[in-house]
């Protein structure tokens, strides 16, 4: 017998929900690799297994699905590979049917599909323990009898059922024919005869799952559901922004201390100012949100393991349905909040693909983080600190007011794009809603870890390259010995600024608002220091708020500060943005609409603002 | 049908939805001679709503759930 010179592929595959994820996470541990399966943004997860002869296998994770019809590319990846015609995956040597014991009837369906297909395969009957507290009893060998193939009982977060998985895979992967493949068979059949199975070897039905129908009393409550809901997207916000104040702090003065370090140890040039300026500067304004981002996550993901995420889409899906979305768009829309970049890559769950579409072109109307420091420093220096009715803050309140009118320009464009771009049937809602279940540490361990690593790597690269081009932008040409203005304005970004400012002017702004909206395309945030650069103020923004607070009160009108306000509610958003919605969307074509349509959504806003303010 | 109802699927209107969602249906556990329970409806409307198919809880519209017609098997009184 000839030795493989690559180890044995071996897929995981099931229906979502059936814990795949957790079994694999426990049979392979942290020595996980996360990909992308080329041409689409589904996720490669792979790890190294070693059975008990001594071989490894390599272990793969398919996304989840009900079938192999499949209905998102996620699913699609999955048939792919256990079909043989992925183009960038070798056919798995053999296949481990995650399979729910606790809802074996419709879990046995899919794993009569998988079985046509002739692979080598056994089925891994997980959350044996759930089921057995439920009362039910199931006839394991009865079962694998029928089957004709293996089925080890597990339990993937107590790490049960492991060993005796890993010693029932070795003898299918020692090079034995396997059953011959069988063409597509008629799901309603395939159904039927999961049916008779599951009763012919469940020996004792319990009663199930009496605590998620318990909890779904409180949960889906028409009272106490929505206050329940409204108070944990409270609690959320509350972590975000709260939780993630001081270690935000800590890494700023990080990164500023490391600007100051270099900028002490290297001679003043190109090159310091290539480094302080542009890169230092540009991945601290990423690395700043690390924190917020992964509350965030951490968040969705207990949300999410838990069960409660979808009860949530329940809960929102009459609301989401008036404007032509679907209850599962709710989830990326609140992650926007944080960040539109999270957001967007969590659209991957929504199905239907023109539902996806309008959700990621909506995504960056939701306030995101990057918007507070030009918010928090205009409405310092315009919006006096008062109170109103005694007990709320006329500047919070202000700030609160953006965010909802971000949020109804959000929901009136997805109504007007479901009308005419998107425009197409109306989306269906039909989801399984999974019993509640202990957030397992582990899987949320790794996936923080996994979901913070896509963050930084995608968003870093971009905002990195973006804002060094930008930084090349307004450093270069310098101008000459004797010109009265600061260098930005001699530069190429303070000549596009200069060139834009006639097309900005009707709108209530200045050049030097004109001119600080270019580099703010890298990130929104880095307007506030491109407006203190402008107005020829030098060191970084923290220190000089205050400078930058009296100088704007100075310069600029109270129409232009509230024509401001308005224009970065819908402003056209930061450039990773863009490149996300590029990435998720295949082509250049729909982040251009969405810039297109957020500016004229921006421009109209703006002027609104500016001529109403102006006539009152 | 009530809350707590169970009824049993008597036919599905295929010729009532694309067949896609039709598949869907049957993917989530759907079919001819199953018994469902209503458990859930959403506030505002009552739409969707939480049904119950053999051991899976299954959210879904209205306009949807009108393609499944069922027979009472029980109400949530008895």
């Amino acid at each position: 017998m000839n030795a493989p010179l690559l180890a044995p592929v071996v897929a995981l595959v099931g229906n979502p929900n059936a814990g795949k994820t957790s079994l694999f996470n426990a049979l392979t541990g942290s020595r996980q690799k996360v990909g992308n399966y080329p041409g689409v943004t589904v996720e490669r997860k792979a790890g190294r297994l070693a059975l008990p002869d001594g071989r490894a296998v390599e272990l793969i994770d398919l996304p989840g699905t009900y079938s192999l019809s499949p209905r998102s590319p996620d699913e699609a990846v999955t048939r792919d590979v256990v079909m043989g015609t992925a183009a960038s995956e070798r056919r798995p040597d053999a296949i481990v049917a995650v399979v729910d014991a606790t809802n074996l009837r419709n879990h046995l369906r899919f794993v009569l599909e998988l079985r046509r297909l002739g692979l080598p395969m056994l089925v891994a009957l997980n959350m044996a323990d759930l089921a057995e507290r439920d009362g039910t009893e199931i006839d394991v060998a009865q079962l694998a009898t029928i089957l004709g193939m293996p089925v080890v009982p597990t339990v993937a977060v107590r790490k049960r059922g492991l060993d005796t998985l890993a010693a029932a895979l070795a003898p299918l992967l020692l090079g034995r024919t396997p059953p011959p493949a069988e063409g597509i068979a008629d799901i309603t059949q395939l159904q039927r005869e999961a049916r008779a199975i599951a009763n012919a070897v469940i020996v004792q039905r319990g009663m199930t799952k009496r605590w998620t129908q318990r909890l779904d009393g409180i949960a889906l409550h028409p009272v106490i559901g929505p206050l329940l809901l409204a108070t944990l997207i409270f609690i959320m916000f509350q972590g975000v922004f709260k939780l993630a104040e001081a270690p935000m702090a800590w890494l700023a003065e990080g990164v500023t201390w490391l600007q100051a370090a270099a900028t002490s140890a290297l001679p003043a040039g190109a090159p310091r100012s290539l480094l302080v300026d542009g890169v230092l500067g540009g991945v601290g304004a990423v690395v700043v949100f690390l924190p917020q981002i992964l509350i965030l996550f951490f968040f969705i993901l207990v949300l999410e393991q838990s069960g409660y995420m979808t009860r949530a889409a329940f809960l929102m899906d009459r609301l989401m349905a008036r404007v032509g979305l679907n209850g599962r768009a709710f989830i990326p829309l609140i992650s926007s909040f944080a960040c539109a970049i999270p957001g967007i890559m969590a659209t991957r769950t929504i199905a239907e693909p023109r539902d996806r579409l309008t959700t990621i072109l909506i995504a960056p109307l939701m306030t995101c983080s990057a918007r507070l420091p030009v918010y928090a420093i205009v409405i310092a220096a315009f919006i006096p600190n008062r109170s109103v009715a005694g007990v709320l803050g006329l500047q919070g309140l202000v700030l609160f007011g953006l965010y909802v009118v971000g949020v109804l320009g959000a929901l009136l464009a997805a109504f007007a794009l479901r009308h005419t771009v998107t425009k197409g049937p109306t989306p269906t809602f039909l989801m399984e809603m999974p019993k509640y279940q202990w957030p397992e540490p582990r899987d949320i361990g790794i996936g923080l870890y996994q979901r913070a690593k896509a963050f930084l790597g995608r968003a870093g690269s971009i905002i990195l390259i973006s804002t060094v081009a930008l930084w090349a932008l307004a450093t270069w040409p310098k101008p000459p010995a004797g010109f009265a203005g600061t260098s930005l304005e001699y530069s190429v970004a303070g000549r596009i600024g200069t060139a834009l400012e006639p097309v900005f002017r009707p709108i209530g702004f200045n050049r030097e608002i004109a001119l600080a909206l270019v580099p703010g395309m890298a990130a929104r945030e880095v307007a506030v220091s491109a407006l203190a650069t402008v107005y020829s103020l030098q060191g970084t923004d923290k220190e000089h708020t205050q400078p930058l607070v009296e100088r704007l009160r100075t310069s600029w009108s109270l129409p232009t500060a509230l024509a401001f306000l308005a224009w970065y509610v819908f402003a056209p958003q930061c450039i990773s943005t863009l490149a996300v919605t590029r990435r998720e969307t295949g082509g250049w074509a729909w982040p251009a609409f969405m810039f297109a349509y957020l500016f004229a959504m921006a421009y109209v806003a703006a002027g609104a603002t500016y001529w109403a303010a102006k006539l009152l | 049908m009530r809350p707590g109802d169970v009824a049993t699927i008597v036919t599905i209107d295929r010729d009532g939805c694309d067949p896609v969602t039709a598949r869907q249906l049957h993917e989530m556990g759907f079919d001819e001679g199953v018994d469902i329970e209503l458990l859930h409806r959403a506030p505002f409307g009552g739409d969707p709503m939480a049904l119950r198919v053999g051991n899976m809880v299954v959210g879904l519209r209205k306009a949807l759930a009108a393609m499944i017609v069922v027979e009472p098997a029980r109400t949530a009184a008895e």
